[in-house]
């Protein structure tokens, strides 16, 4: 979402909390198991960013970047209180069998919902990197990302790349939102806590880049770990933020991204 | 501006209609004068809780409360003293912010509130009960542990639950008693903490504290709130081995700890909590019942042995919400102000205040006795330490309070 | 331009006179207390065209500053806000040095503000000195000594001057060669720099102005309210809250930010008369009425009043 259309989406986390009592709600009530619900909110999501960019987002910020940011802040509150409204604050988890369940990995036993995340952002990763780079549609998207009025001269609609854009970034929320349900809770505040860190996950990773965004994260994570061992969870947080700092301030363009 | 002559007559005939409406009016209300103050028909409390935001969930739960008081109040005909004035709750939603909390208390103080009850975190109770002083309108604080809420001599700033250093007392004395039951098994403690107001106040004083009893604090774990992941802790827990692990988290984190803990088959004689979010809550023990087993929390609690308890949890039951301590100690707080409103024989704010500073009030569910303020902290106010059991809360310390025995040290699994 | 100011001027010094109600009052004052944050950010932000998504970082060093010298150090209330606004212009300096050293610009700059907002509020909140998680709470001593009054207004007045002087002082700068600078560099930055202009210097010296400013904000909060925490004085809602009102009103503009934060108070206030009674629903609309506004109005509220649209996307 970032690389291509440089919007700071304000409203990230609070379309992970709608994913979230998406999936909720389908454990809860249709009894669907959180990666397979994956299939569902997956197309669903996608469909909705899509149509939350070209309708909604793209209307009313008229192109300007400052107003992007401004109307999915409006989203965010709206999408918040919207769920504080219709659902409470009372937590939600869902209990399923495999959450519990360790894997030996040699030094020490790590949850299997997260070893299945871990697989799957690889993958998911993989699977954009093949969108990007074999599709015609990757292509259109990496061009509108690189040269707007180029391409859209070529005549490539770059309304549709961008509500595309959006669309891929929901759906990969959602799929998010399922792998962590099995270990996470769900409440109308829980978005919060991911926002700022999938702001630096994309800006460390590197604009554009897909991998960079991968393994970015992954750094991150061992960012997080490591200040979190050295200084303690709560002074720790700063760890991801000097990081953060220090990679604008001499690599803005991030570890693997492209020139911007 | 030449007037039409027509134009003219109207508008002098409307203003005569008009004097004329103001007069009969004026007579209307004459009477009232004439008769003296009558009764109010309400008597409101304003409840400054944080409705959204970050603490929206604890806002819900404290207006619950309320609300089964008021209704109990209201249906049993209201203050009597009043003629049957029944209790009216008027929410000012703090946002989660102080300056929210401010705005609110100003704006609810010029609609007739006769007093003010909530806060819920340290911050918000802080800088509205300045606001409430100002306003000379009472405000019974319902939660924030900070000690400041009641030492800076304002006007009307009473708080039913205890404070900090109360809290921390009677968990010592209570993890003393229990633990030299147990021939003192417990030797080592590590501290996990949210970083905010509470948790660092609560963790500072138990870490000062516990070495006076002969227990040694390994280490002290800070953690904001939120809090994503428990991983490094529960690992740090493990490889540090402490006999004794003392939380004191929100709900969400709380859990998310437990079960780190449970997970990474942490080896300790027990987890004992101070103020502790989960481990009193009924969803967390009923859907995490292996990772809840056993924990030990001393927090806000009701008083078991009272038959009133006991119609209180019934109808928390039937309404479905859940057992938490806003929802103890605003429901008590309701009644506490109702009380006081029905003594002092007015909604005005002075009398309630004076009524409540008298206040010898027992028909509350918290195990405090008949409240007495000092300074506004109420002193018979205390704690008592529950524990998870099978799939019940049982208060376990002091024994004057207490549905079971404890079970420490944890069998070993 | 001028006539219009002292118009406002007027109605603001004369408005006090109308209000019996203690909140009309307080809504007033934090009103203007928006309207001094939201200009700070205006001058970096709109003017200079270096949006900042961590203008708390300024505004909360002016507060914990203040805070940390009279309770920890027993520094009386106005010298502990002359420290505290150089504090916040330091800060400025700083956080200017290194991003527009290394050349940051656009959303990387945006980013970084937020990034350095981020550090100081872990920093503040794990540190004793500061209050850790309790925050700061700055004792009652009403008087004008210790910036501290009891009667309510003389706050109210407080704010009208700084907010008068806060934009007296961005008039001139809209008029000066600093500001026509800042223009060009807004505009484009590479040309600016190309026709000699010291892009560096000029940005150095707006974002610390701005620091200043905001840390002027800051002082008046923990005086107003003798409470800040790690994240009330740090966190995204004041950020978010410097950059509405200039955003809504109109950046660029002087009095964008004042139109902003009386369009953004009066709407809250509207909301939540009409909405209040379920909670977040009012927010609820909050957002939708805040979408109206930029969908109709893009330019912010002064778009309205100058027909003419500002600079280019």
């Amino acid at each position: 979402m970032y690389g291509v259309l440089h919007i700071i989406n304000f409203a990230h986390g609070s379309i992970l909390m709608l994913a979230l009592y998406a999936g909720f709600f389908l454990f809860t009530l249709g009894g669907v198991d959180p990666y397979l619900a994956i299939l569902i909110l997956a197309p669903a999501f996608f469909a909705g960013g899509y149509l939350l960019q070209r309708y909604v987002i793209a209307p009313i910020s008229f192109g300007k970047d400052t107003n992007v940011l401004l109307v999915t802040l409006g989203l965010a509150i709206i999408f918040d209180n919207l769920a504080l409204y219709l659902w409470t604050s009372n937590t939600r988890t869902i209990d399923v069998k495999y959450a519990q369940v360790f894997v030996d990995v040699g030094v020490t036993a790590v949850a299997l919902p997260k070893l299945v995340a871990l697989g799957a952002a690889v993958l998911i990763g993989v699977l954009f990197w093949l969108l990007m780079t074999r599709t015609d549609a990757g292509k259109a998207i990496r061009a509108v990302s690189k040269e707007r009025q180029g391409a859209r001269i070529v005549g490539i609609s770059v309304e549709h790349i961008f509500a595309l854009s959006f669309g891929l970034g929901s759906a990969v929320v959602a799929i998010a939102a399922c792998l962590l349900l099995p270990t996470f809770y769900v409440t109308p505040q829980v978005g919060n806590a991911f926002v700022l860190i999938a702001f630096t996950t994309v800006v460390l990773g590197g604009m554009g880049s897909f991998i960079g965004a991968l393994l970015g994260g992954l750094f991150l994570g061992v960012v997080e770990a490591y200040s979190g061992l050295l200084l303690g969870e709560s002074l720790g947080q700063i760890g991801i933020f000097l990081i953060f700092i220090v990679v604008l301030l001499f690599r803005p363009t991030g570890l693997f991204g492209q020139r911007a | 501006m030449a007037m039409d002559p027509s134009k003219q007559k109207f508008r002098a005939r409307r203003r005569d209609v008009l004097r004329a409406a103001a007069a009969v009016t004026g007579l209307a209300g004459f009477p009232g004068l004439v008769l003296g103050q009558s009764n109010p028909k309400t008597v409101k409390i304003g409840m400054i809780q944080p409705m959204t935001g970050m603490f929206a969930y604890n806002g819900q739960q404290a207006m619950a409360g309320a609300k089964l008081a008021a209704d109990e109040i209201n249906a049993r005909g209201g203050i009597k003293s009043l003629g049957g004035a029944k209790i009216e709750l008027v929410i000012g939603d703090a946002q989660s912010k102080p300056e929210a909390a401010v705005a609110e208390v100003d704006k609810l103080s010029e609609q007739g509130i006769a007093c003010f009850l909530g806060g819920y975190a340290s911050g918000i109770a802080l800088t509205a009960t300045q606001a409430s002083a100002r306003n000379k309108v009472p405000f019974m604080v319902d939660g924030p542990v900070s000690d400041q809420v009641t030492s800076r001599g304002l006007y009307g700033v009473f708080r039913f639950s205890p404070g900090f250093k109360r809290i921390t007392d009677v968990a010592l004395d209570n993890l003393d008693a229990i633990n030299k039951t147990a021939a003192s098994p417990a030797k080592t403690v590590m501290l996990v903490h949210e970083d905010g107001a509470f948790g660092s106040g609560l963790a500072k004083f138990l870490a000062a504290e516990l070495p006076k009893r002969g227990f040694q604090v390994l280490d002290m774990i800070a953690h904001p709130t939120p809090t994503r992941d428990f991983t490094n802790i529960g690992l740090r827990l493990r490889s540090a081995k402490p006999d004794l692990i003392v939380p004191s988290s929100y709900l969400n984190e709380y859990t998310l700890l437990a079960r780190s803990i449970h997970q990474h088959k942490v080896p300790m004689k027990g987890i004992y909590s101070v103020i502790g979010g989960g481990a009193s809550n009924m969803k967390f023990i009923r859907e995490y019942n292996a990772a809840a087993q056993y924990i030990m929390d001393t927090n806000h609690w009701v008083d078991p042995k009272k038959a009133k308890t006991r119609e209180f949890v019934a109808a928390l039951e039937k309404a479905s919400i859940d057992l938490t301590y806003e929802v103890m100690l605003n429901y008590s707080g309701v009644l506490l102000i109702a009380d006081a409103a029905e003594r002092a024989k007015s909604a005005e704010r002075d009398p309630i205040t004076q009524a409540l500073a008298a206040s010898t009030f027992e028909g509350h569910v918290m195990p405090y006795g008949p409240t007495k303020f000092v300074d506004g902290q109420n002193q018979g106010a205390q704690p008592i330490t529950t524990q998870v059991q099978k799939m019940a809360v049982e208060v376990i310390q002091p024994s004057q309070f207490a549905s079971a025995k404890p079970v420490f040290p944890i069998p070993a699994a | 331009m001028k006539k219009i100011f002292l118009i406002i001027c007027i109605f603001f010094l004369v408005l006090p006179l109308f209000i019996t109600s203690r909140f009309w009052l307080g809504f007033w004052t934090t009103t203007l207390f928006f309207a001094l944050l939201g200009q700070s950010w205006n001058i970096l932000g709109g003017y200079g065209g270096q949006v900042s998504f961590g203008h708390a970082v300024f505004f909360g060093t002016g507060a914990y500053v203040s805070a940390v010298l009279q309770v920890r150090f027993g520094l009386d209330a106005w010298t502990s806000a002359a420290i505290a606004v150089a504090a916040g212009a330091l800060v400025g300096a700083f956080i200017g040095a290194l991003s527009f050293r290394y050349g940051l610009r656009g959303s990387y700059f945006a980013l970084v503000t937020l990034a350095f907002a981020e550090v100081f509020r872990v920093l503040v909140n794990a540190w004793d000195f500061t209050g850790s998680g309790f925050g700061m709470l700055v004792p009652m001593k009403p008087g004008a000594a210790s910036l501290q009054f009891a009667d309510r207004t003389w706050f109210y007045y407080a704010i009208l001057l700084l907010v008068v002087l806060a934009y007296a002082i961005t008039w001139r700068v809209e008029r000066s060669r600093f500001g026509a600078y800042l223009l060009a560099i807004r505009e484009n930055e590479d040309a600016a720099r190309a026709l000699g202009i010291n892009a560096f210097r000029i940005k150095l010296a707006a974002i610390t102005l701005s620091g200043a400013m905001a840390a002027v904000a800051g002082v008046f909060y923990i005086q107003y309210y003798l409470f800040v925490d790690s994240h009330v004085g740090y966190g995204p809602a004041m950020s978010v809250n410097a950059l509405l009102a200039p955003l809504i009103g109109g950046a660029g503009t002087v009095l964008g930010p004042l139109i902003g934060a009386i369009a953004l108070g009066s709407l809250a206030e509207l909301t939540s008369a009409l909405l209040g009674k379920q909670p977040g629903v009012n927010l609820l609309a909050y957002g939708v009425l805040l979408l109206v506004i930029l969908r109709f109005l893009p330019n912010g509220l002064m778009g309205l009043l100058k027909r003419a649209p500002r600079g280019s996307s």
